[in-house]
């Protein structure tokens, strides 16, 4: 994998392609800019519609008027063009210029999906916690790729960690609880979550003791998860008829859920999603804010010298490579046990491999692959929306799948133009042999 | 206690003079290295038919029977192969250039769009056969040598990494083909006839001739996929593209110092990779299924990657692993049917059998097997095999 890495190094490094890069980017702006003022705000309807910020009956929100806020994003787009060929003194806006740009495309998709729909209005809060919620596996996996990679060890097998998790979870719940009772859901829960752990123990084994290809350990893993959650599906749970029941409950945080409007859309949810939170925000606070994660980050980037310095490379390996599988695991209960109560053949449908994206979309950092995570929540739950409200373009009604396809060409634009370059830990992929 | 140890120290002894005697003569340690990591995923997987109270000899019969049976069967296994060699060929090439190339989904259905789209043309039924197979042939190798070829192109031009850019044009290409098959109003590619979403039905010209009447068909484009292997061990080993790829493989920056243009080689080799996959659609679509379905091709790559992985990314050496996978999902269904095992149990073993290929010390320990000082198929590191 050190040598996928490097030709990466080649391909993006010479200082000719970043300056490209920066220019062409601005260009793109420069022309979606004159594009919006002079071609779409003057087409689109310019009758007055509304953000909502609570359901009916007669919700809380703002009305706008589409072309003038289409027309103010088309000015923020050439100014962040024109910053970019500015003298060098105006340059240092151009980074955050580009950042607030990018940022904006949110508001103008929905800008423009509202005007092009016959709906005069949408609830953007429930929207916006739509998306928070279907980032939750999404989050939780890349968390666990975070920690895998960052400690040197490259999983492509959290697709597999979450399905096991996910299977056994739920059939641990069908046949001790009968996938009714809350006691049993929370003990399936952890069930899950320590399945995720033992998972992860095999790829640690594979790829720490026995020097195994980490991709190919990965792929073990998938493949193993895909075979026994089947084989687990069709002997136990099938065969013991519960194959649905009662998921975890929604509730509202203390006092939070309290506020008016938003308070009880926005702090009410599920036990899983909460966790979500703790998990990120506790990444960050372990990996960056004590040494135990700095010796984790050190393991990644260069063994040897941890090595010299006294940490335990191995066990630090063997220790975040099971802390990232017992993430994937509680992402695994997320799916059948949080956003229905049941579990389906290849449940995860490639959501793992979507959180390996949102990690490096995040380039290896937690806030960063948190955002990744939300972009494709995001992204899903506007496919959603869209559909419901009937986006028309000239009279044809965009098909669904343009709508489900859009989270796939924002992340490709986003990684080719506006990311670019995403730095791995220099170690990972790597196997590690102790010095003599 | 004292006689079974013996007994063990007698059989190490065999097995040990028997391994020597393999090594010298013939040098096929990788062979039965292999070969043991196969008989010991079976019996992990016979432990596991044993726990739901089958017994694993009674299964394995069935499995064996549906895998190699009869002609039919042996038909059958290898008609269901055929597609896994060029999905392993797709990640297998990009692997040497040191790219990972997890979109051997997305390049198959890339490929046998294009290719049914081609083959479905008016015109296509006044060609005769041997300018019309070519014709649907090339389409799909092309369609995936595109789609292919776009994360190569964003990989030199912008960095952005192949492994994403992969994922995301899988599950671009999966919403692209279900709209134009689903999609009535307008027509795409719908066939309006059929109940089904699919396609029409391509020419009756362009029809790959069959080989054997078997569940599925084995026909022609099986001597295409397995004949491009060898076209891919020529091109990797004797020429000087095939150099150039595996030195920027192996690092890319001394290949940019030597002089070789490494941003064409990562653009062509995944050009290159996801033709392969284009072809083995391509080669579905007109032998086997003669209309695009998208759900023909769900989980190929996915195997493809095991597979490639399994054969070491040799291309020789793909042949046989996509067989041994191919036959077992053959085998499975009549496994099923007469033991009442669910299929699953076959990609417990398919795991396995990767899992002891490359973490092939456990194998070694198990079966007193000592390792070769230059062994090629060091499991380490597949780099360091090619």
């Amino acid at each position: 994998m050190t040598t996928v890495e490097n030709a990466a190094g080649i391909a993006g490094t010479s200082s000719q392609a970043r300056l490209d890069r920066q220019s062409v980017t601005g260009l793109v702006f420069g022309f979606l800019g004159v594009a919006l003022i002079v071609g779409v705000a003057p087409a689109i309807s310019s009758s007055s519609r509304r953000f909502n910020f609570e359901p009916p009956p007669d919700p809380a929100g703002i009305g706008f008027d589409p072309p003038t806020w289409v027309t103010a994003i088309g000015v923020l787009f050439l100014l962040t063009a024109a910053l970019g060929f500015a003298p060098p003194a105006a340059r240092v806006w151009a980074s955050p210029a580009r950042l607030l740009s990018a940022l904006a495309v949110i508001p103008l998709v929905l800008v423009l999906s509202l005007a092009l729909s016959d709906n005069p209005s949408t609830n953007i809060v429930n929207l916006f916690n739509e998306s928070l919620v279907l980032a939750t596996p999404l989050a939780l996996g890349s968390m666990t790729g975070l920690w895998c990679e960052r400690s040197g060890i490259i999983n492509i097998g959290i697709e597999g960690t979450m399905l096991a998790g996910a299977g056994i979870g739920y059939m641990t719940y069908a046949t001790i609880g009968d996938a009714q009772s809350t006691g049993w859901l929370w003990f399936s829960i952890l069930i899950s979550v320590l399945a995720g752990g033992l998972v992860a123990a095999l790829l640690a084994v594979l790829s720490i003791r026995f020097g195994v290809n980490q991709i190919v350990g990965g792929v073990v893993i998938n493949l193993f998860a895909l075979g026994l959650t089947g084989f687990l599906r069709s002997e136990v749970i099938v065969k013991s008829g519960i194959t649905t029941g009662v998921g975890t409950s929604e509730f509202g945080l203390p006092l939070l859920s309290k506020i008016p409007v938003i308070g009880d859309q926005v702090f009410r949810g599920q036990p899983i999603y909460w966790l979500m939170y703790v998990v990120v925000i506790g990444t960050w606070v372990v990996m960056y804010r004590t040494p135990w994660g700095l010796r984790v980050r050190s393991c990644g980037e260069n063994p040897h010298a941890a090595e010299t310095l006294g940490v335990n490379v191995v066990r630090i390996r063997y220790q975040s490579v099971i802390l990232g599988g017992l993430i994937a695991g509680l992402a695994g209960a997320w799916f059948s046990m949080e956003s229905q109560a049941r579990f389906e053949d290849n449940m995860t449908n490639a959501a793992g491999f979507i959180a390996l994206a949102a990690l490096i979309f995040g380039k290896w950092t937690p806030w960063g692959a948190f955002g990744g995570a939300l972009l494709f929540g995001f992204s899903r739950a506007l496919g959603t929306r869209l559909q419901f409200l009937g986006v028309e373009v000239s009279g044809f009604e965009i098909p669904s799948e343009f709508l489900q396809a859009l989270p796939f060409v924002v992340t490709l634009v986003v990684v080719a133009g506006a990311v670019g370059r995403s730095i791995p830990p220099a170690a990972a992929g790597q196997p590690f042999q102790r010095s003599k | 206690m004292n006689g079974v140890g013996n007994a063990n120290a007698g059989v190490g002894r065999a097995a040990s003079q028997v391994h020597r005697f393999l090594n010298e003569v013939w040098r096929l340690q990788p062979l039965y290295v292999s070969l043991y990591a196969i008989l010991l995923s079976f019996v992990v997987g016979g432990v596991l038919i044993s726990i739901i109270g089958v017994n694993p000899f009674t299964a394995y019969w069935a499995l064996l029977r549906g895998m190699v049976g009869g002609g039919d069967q042996i038909a059958g296994s290898v008609a269901r192969s055929v597609p896994f060699i060029g999905s392993a060929l797709a990640l297998a090439f990009a692997f040497r250039a040191g790219l990972f190339n997890i979109g051997a989904e997305g390049q198959l259905l890339a490929g046998g769009v294009t290719a049914a789209f081609v083959g479905a043309l008016s015109w296509m039924s006044d060609l005769p056969g041997i300018v019309a197979i070519p014709l649907i042939l090339i389409a799909g190798t092309m369609g995936g040598a595109i789609w292919g070829g776009i994360p190569g192109v964003l990989r030199a031009k912008t960095g952005a990494h192949e492994v994403i850019s992969t994922i995301m044009l899988n599950s671009l290409v999966l919403f692209g083909v279900r709209w134009m098959v689903n999609s009535r109003d307008p027509v795409v590619l719908r066939d309006t006839d059929s109940t089904v979403p699919r396609t029409d039905p391509i020419s009756e010209t362009a029809v790959l001739p069959e080989l054997v009447d078997s569940q599925p068909t084995l026909h022609v484009g099986l001597f295409a996929l397995v004949g491009i292997c060898f076209v891919v061990a020529f091109l990797l080993n004797r020429t000087t593209f095939g150099f150039e790829v595996g030195t920027v493989g192996l690092n890319p920056h001394a290949s940019h110092y030597a002089g070789i243009n490494v941003n064409r080689v990562i653009v062509a080799s995944m050009a290159v990779s996801g033709s392969f996959a284009g072809l083995a659609a391509a080669s579905e679509i007109s032998g086997t299924n003669g209309f695009f379905q998208p759900g023909t091709f769900f989980l190929m790559g996915f195997d493809g990657i095991a597979i490639a992985l399994l054969a070491r990314t040799n291309p020789v050496a793909i042949i046989a692993a996509a067989l041994l996978w191919g036959s077992m999902l053959s085998g499975a269904p009549l496994m099923q049917q007469e033991a009442d095992v669910s299929i699953d149990v076959v990609r417990i073993i398919q795991a396995m059998v990767l899992l002891f290929v490359a973490a092939d010390a456990i194998v070694r320990y198990l079966f007193r097997v000592r390792e070769l000082d230059q062994s090629p198929f060091k499991a380490t590191s597949i780099e360091g095999a090619v």
